[in-house]
């Protein structure tokens, strides 16, 4: 039986605790919006970026890139996006469960953004190629660097085909793990549909002016097509960094939850103990007190 | 009033510029292109470099990285990974970005193809924002 001190020690210790968790709950909520704004104001770019598609594959007619190229290897690469923390819910492990069960054989090298992801690759013993840090906000650089990784990986022909594995955020409360094929790009209809089943997919206007190009359609898609990758990779950081967020806000709030259930207990318990205390007293008291007037 | 074109400048970050101008210089991947209202539509490569725009009479800079613009008679889209408005610069940055560069170019003699041309759109682009912030403050 612990004793009131003891308890009122431990209802202190448990209120520092929510008063924690409820600010990191407050911090990931506004890390989430964050995340969420720098994804709408790419929407932009992919618009003129699903034009620009639209017109040069209408033109391109038969083109060939080694980009779109099949290979039917069995070497593969899987570029993990995890987060770098804890405390964020089950994505995580939901993430490194999926891929283990349908992803990740002998012959795939990873690529980890994300510590999380590293340290599970390395605990496991996968084939770690390169870790890759992204901030919070993640910036267009950092996308860069990682599908650089990805592209020389598969032009140098080690890895015949790229997948990204990453926590697709659907809503605050639903955060779904996916994996989405990188490399090659799935022959030229995958290019057409413009930025794949990303929310903000456009309809391609096709291929009504007569458009000049220079040097040509083909050399135009070619060098578009690293810039595709590069800012698919980047939504799909952004994405994961709203999935991120929006789980540790859960998280952080059924933490809070719990710790005021438990203060509301041991409040009760202490009390309790107190009323008894002062019940014993009492009849101390009034026991003296008649073994006097006798 | 002149015709003038919708130029829109768009990063995978942010739309940089959105004005209506009367013409464009672009850094086109067969050299500079200057554009003016009815060009023929257009889909070229840009190279790092700097934009200039002439609006309301007076000439404005713009330095943009490698990336791709769309032109038709009335408007000039440019996509690009980075792009800066004078005011946005830092030129110590810049500066410091390109003397990276130029040292990475000139230590190691066995980069690729590819590391050595992204290497030399790096320099292009911090050189542009140097020179366009220069020109703004001059």
């Amino acid at each position: 039986m612990p004793s009131t001190r003891e308890i009122r020690r431990r209802i202190v210790s448990v209120k520092k605790t929510a008063q924690i968790t409820s600010a990191m709950e407050k911090v990931a909520q506004a890390k989430m919006a964050r995340a969420q704004q720098a994804a709408l104001a790419g929407r932009p770019y992919a618009e003129l970026m699903n034009r620009v598609l639209g017109e040069v594959v209408s033109h391109a007619g038969d083109f060939d890139h080694p980009f779109m190229k099949a290979r039917g290897g069995e070497n593969r690469a899987l570029i993990l996006v995890t987060t770098d923390k804890g405390m964020c819910g089950s994505i995580n492990s939901n993430l490194l469960r999926k891929v283990t069960n349908e992803f990740v054989t002998d012959h795939t090298r990873v690529i980890a953004a994300g510590r999380k992801g590293a340290q599970h690759t390395a605990r496991v013993g996968w084939n770690l190629a390169a870790e890759f840090p992204y901030s919070d906000t993640p910036v267009f650089s950092e996308a860069r660097a990682i599908a650089r990784m990805a592209v020389e990986l598969f032009e140098n022909a080690e890895v015949d085909h790229v997948d990204i594995a990453f926590t697709n955020f659907v809503n605050t409360l639903t955060q779904k793990p996916e994996v989405q094929t990188l490399l090659p790009i799935t022959e030229i209809k995958g290019v057409q549909a413009g930025v794949e089943g990303e929310e903000m997919a456009t309809e391609l206007p096709g291929g009504t002016a007569e458009f000049l190009f220079e040097p040509s359609a083909g050399g135009v898609l070619g060098a578009l097509l690293p810039h595709y990758i590069n800012f698919q990779v980047h939504q799909i950081l952004l994405e994961a960094k709203a999935s991120e967020f929006s789980s540790k806000m859960v998280a952080m709030k059924n933490a809070t939850d719990n710790a005021n259930d438990l203060i509301k207990d041991l409040t009760l318990e202490f009390n309790k103990m107190r009323q008894a205390a002062i019940t014993n007293e009492l009849l101390e008291i009034t026991t003296a007190q008649m073994a006097l007037g006798n | 009033m002149a015709e003038t074109l919708k130029l829109e400048i768009v990063t995978p970050e942010s739309k940089i510029y959105s004005e209506d101008v009367e013409m464009v210089t672009l850094p086109g991947s067969e050299g500079e292109a200057g554009i003016y209202p009815n060009h023929v539509p257009l889909m070229t490569q840009v190279q790092a470099g700097e934009i200039i725009v002439k609006r309301g009479g007076n000439e404005e800079i713009v330095a943009i990285g490698e990336g791709f613009a769309e032109v038709t008679g009335d408007h000039v889209a440019i996509l690009t990974d980075n792009a800066a408005n004078s005011d946005d610069i830092d030129e110590a940055t810049a500066e410091e970005a390109r003397t990276k560069a130029e040292q990475r170019l000139a230590e190691s003699g066995d980069i690729s193809e590819e590391e050595a041309r992204a290497l030399n759109q790096a320099i292009l682009y911090s050189e542009a924002q140097i020179k366009a912030k220069r020109r703004k403050r001059s």
